[in-house]
């Protein structure tokens, strides 16, 4: 009690107690129930490191190799645990480290906290060693971020940055702390933040809209559903389901949406998009009540926007009142909480089967079926297909694995074929296409959830972006599978090169070093696979491994990925070949 | 809604921080579309700040820039109106050279017609004050260039609007 002295003030009736700023942040965390958080120390964040060494049996700092790894990995945290997660780096090239992750966060709605140190308050703006303005630097990227130049002012920050990241449209934030605000002593009480004026982060459903969709909906009889992520982060699943089982509605997903319903139901049509499914792309030409959920029309979803849906009523359920007519003109806006605006839509839905309307889908997926998928999964040539090696992850994780997947074609693939029973299972890096996000997201994604099986897919170019995490893997003993789909390529670029640039292939081959042997270097167990006799008993040996384990597939060098809407075409132009 | 560009008013309420221009302004960046004018000033709330944006743009883009600006943390409400919706002034100062009053009887005239205000004048300068619409002041400073002009700036809209912007209601209803 020397150094502690716990008073009771008066004026709030708050019991506080005389702790440093570096000790507060460590404290705050704790009160947010951050239990693992990811980072890399450095000068300016050298006391709350020390105060991360006082505290490590409630808080477990997790040792990255790199800053883009934290903020991954706090990244494949938060999107299977559905929490906040957390990404700690020093000053300059620390905290501009974070950024790529950040971003990625922003744009995929990730709730993230990144606590960075900062140069003493009296240097900043000196062009001080290891100085950057990085509250400059990330305000495009971030839901939200300040900087704290007092050990006083950090709790609150703390709380409040907690707050905004979850609530809402959750997003990265970001706070800058001096290092005199982390030396300084002050009063310190921690109360959470529910509340900020000038922020309403979940606009309240009006009944009437949902009425009006839900008359809508009783009417069409060509109704299709496309949900996103929105549904996974307001945990709609049991409603969405719901409302699709009653109303007899094909619902397909965006790439983020994807395991909210699982593959084998169905009424669950497939991926829209690019590399997305034949039936739900045509059919989007076709629908005559397009019912958005929690997705915003991106520009990989919709192709063509002067050709997207144009003969359908557009519903749009939507958190985020910036996301309504961005992209695509709706007929009713249905603002709100997805579970919350679904739990009133379900009652007002008339019970409905459109089995025409489905046999369409159905009729559209034996055509993909024939010219694209029976290759994918049962090819008859030589080369190893990606698709061959999803279809031994799902049989042997019987569809229940979390699948971590990269930036490329491998992405596509996995999207496409992977199994999902669970929600919360397709954790990917969609709106910013973040190549390196796999590796590092499978450690954050395995740590917060050690019960799941978790399987990191990625090329042989993304691998190689992070690949410096398997030592963070070794370190923390986190029993991921990692998977690297391997064809001497960047295979996506590659593909367009191959499509749209007469074979030009600048810069995308790529000569590799031994795999098996890096992953050795490790000490994670590992194979590498070149035949296609080999390659289940592999699988199974992976899965069935209690440890991290490396698998190198060797597949087909210049496959490409299919169905796929050329950039710029619409949704009806879908290619299967 | 019209697919011509023209002159927008942006009326943006905001909590007072530090760091929320650069927010803002991020977002015309972003759509590449020039900023004409900027004018931060406290508001009729206490604790409130307003900002005053115009650009030049279309309707369709500057409802979803409203949009993306409200998104804002900190930002309470923003509200756009064409020009004729708003009642909106803009300042011009003008530096000239104090002989010029005496030897270039012009000026005085100028001046006079002009509704143009002295704010202060010395032994080598007088400074004019004058405020109206755009127009009004490019008049001035065209009839003034003749002579030379010392110095001249001129400010930023500012505007208020026709029709009420229910901030202080909306700001109750957050509250409870």
């Amino acid at each position: 009690m020397d150094t502690q002295t716990i008073k009771n003030n008066d004026a709030s009736k708050k019991i506080t107690e005389r702790i440093s700023g570096s000790e507060a942040i460590v404290r705050c965390l704790i009160e947010e129930d951050a239990n693992i958080i990811y980072g890399y120390p450095g000068g300016a964040i050298m006391p709350v490191y020390d105060e991360l060494y006082k505290y490590q049996d409630k808080i477990h700092h997790v040792l990255t190799r790199h800053e883009q790894g934290a903020t991954h990995s706090a990244q494949g945290y938060a999107r299977i645990s559905g929490k906040v997660g957390v990404a700690m780096a020093t000053s300059g090239p620390g905290a501009t480290n974070l950024i790529t992750g950040i971003a990625d966060a922003q744009i995929d709605s990730t709730p993230l906290v990144c606590i960075t140190g900062q140069v003493f308050s009296h240097l900043l703006g000196s062009d001080a060693f290891q100085e950057t303005d990085i509250v400059g630097i990330s305000t495009p990227v971030t839901k939200w971020n300040c900087q704290v130049t007092k050990a006083e002012d950090i709790p609150a920050a703390i709380a409040k940055a907690f707050y905004i990241a979850k609530s809402g449209r959750p997003g990265p934030v970001l706070i800058d702390i001096t290092k005199d605000a982390q030396l300084e002593e002050f009063d310190f009480s921690y109360e959470k933040c529910t509340k900020i004026r000038s922020y309403n982060p979940v606009p309240e459903t009006d009944v009437s809209s949902v009425k009006a969709a839900a008359k809508l909906i009783n009417g069409a009889k060509k109704p299709l559903i496309v949900w996103g992520q929105g549904v996974i982060l307001s945990e709609a699943e049991t409603q969405l389901k719901a409302v699709i089982e009653k109303a007899g509605i094909p619902a397909a997903w965006t790439i983020l949406g994807a395991s909210a319903i699982p593959t084998s139901h169905p009424l669950n049509v497939g991926m829209v998009g690019m590399h997305g499914n034949y039936a739900p792309n045509k059919l989007t030409n076709e629908c005559d009540v397009l019912i958005a959920i929690g997705m915003r029309f991106d520009d990989r979803v919709t192709g063509s926007l002067s050709t997207y849906a144009t003969q359908a009523k557009v519903i749009h359920f939507e958190i985020d009142p910036a996301e309504i007519d961005k992209n695509v003109k709706t007929d009713i806006a249905v603002l709100g909480d997805a579970k919350a605006s679904l739990e009133l839509l379900l009652p007002l839905l008339n019970e409905t089967k459109h089995s025409d309307w489905l046999q369409e889908f159905k009729d559209l997926y034996a055509i993909e079926y024939e010219k694209v998928i029976k290759d994918d999964l049962y090819p008859t040539k030589e080369g190893i297909t990606m698709g061959e090696v999803l279809k031994e992850i799902n049989i042997q994780s019987k569809g229940n694995a979390a699948i971590v997947s990269d930036v490329g074609q491998h992405q596509m693939i996995a999207c496409r074929y992977a199994d999902f029973n669970v929600t919360k299972s397709n954790i990917t890096s969609g709106g910013l296409g973040t190549m390196g996000f796999g590796l590092p997201a499978a450690i954050g994604a395995k740590m917060a959830a050690p019960e799941r099986e978790v399987v990191s897919i990625s090329g042989d170019g993304g691998y190689q972006m992070t690949i410096q995490e398997l030592g963070t893997i070794f370190q923390q003993k986190a029993a991921v599978k990692v998977v690297v789909l391997n064809n001497d390529f960047l295979g996506m670029v590659r593909q367009w090169q191959q499509l749209f640039f007469d074979k030009r292939y600048a810069s995308t081959e790529m000569v590799n070093p031994n795999f098996v042997a890096i992953a050795e270097g490790y000490y994670i167990k590992a194979k590498k696979v070149t035949k296609r006799e080999e390659l289940a008993d592999a699988v199974a040996e992976m899965i069935a491994s209690k440890e991290a384990y490396f698998l190198e597939v060797c597949v087909e060098k210049e496959d490409n990925v299919f169905p796929m809407i050329p950039t710029g075409a619409s949704v009806s132009d879908i290619r299967l070949e | 809604m019209s697919t011509e560009k023209e002159l927008f008013t942006i009326s943006v309420y905001t909590e007072n921080n530090i760091g929320l221009l650069n927010r803002i302004s991020a977002i015309f960046q972003r759509r590449h579309i020039n900023i004409e004018s900027l004018n931060i000033s406290p508001s009729e709330i206490e604790n409130v700040s307003r900002f005053t944006i115009v650009a030049n743009m279309i309707e369709v883009d500057v409802r979803k820039i409203i949009g993306q600006i409200e998104k804002q943390v900190e930002v309470i409400k923003a509200y756009y109106h064409t020009l004729d919706q708003v009642i909106y002034q803009i300042s011009g100062l003008f530096k000239i050279k104090s002989e010029l009053l005496f030897e270039e009887r012009q000026i005085q005239n100028i001046i006079k017609e002009s509704n143009a205000r002295i704010v202060t004048v010395n032994k080598e300068f007088f400074v004019l004050e004058k405020s109206g619409k755009k127009e009004e002041i490019a008049d001035l400073y065209d009839a003034l260039s003749v002579y030379g002009i010392m110095q001249y700036t001129r400010s930023g809209l500012i505007a208020v609007t026709k029709d009420e912007m229910k901030i202080s209601s909306l700001l109750e209803s957050y509250n409870n």
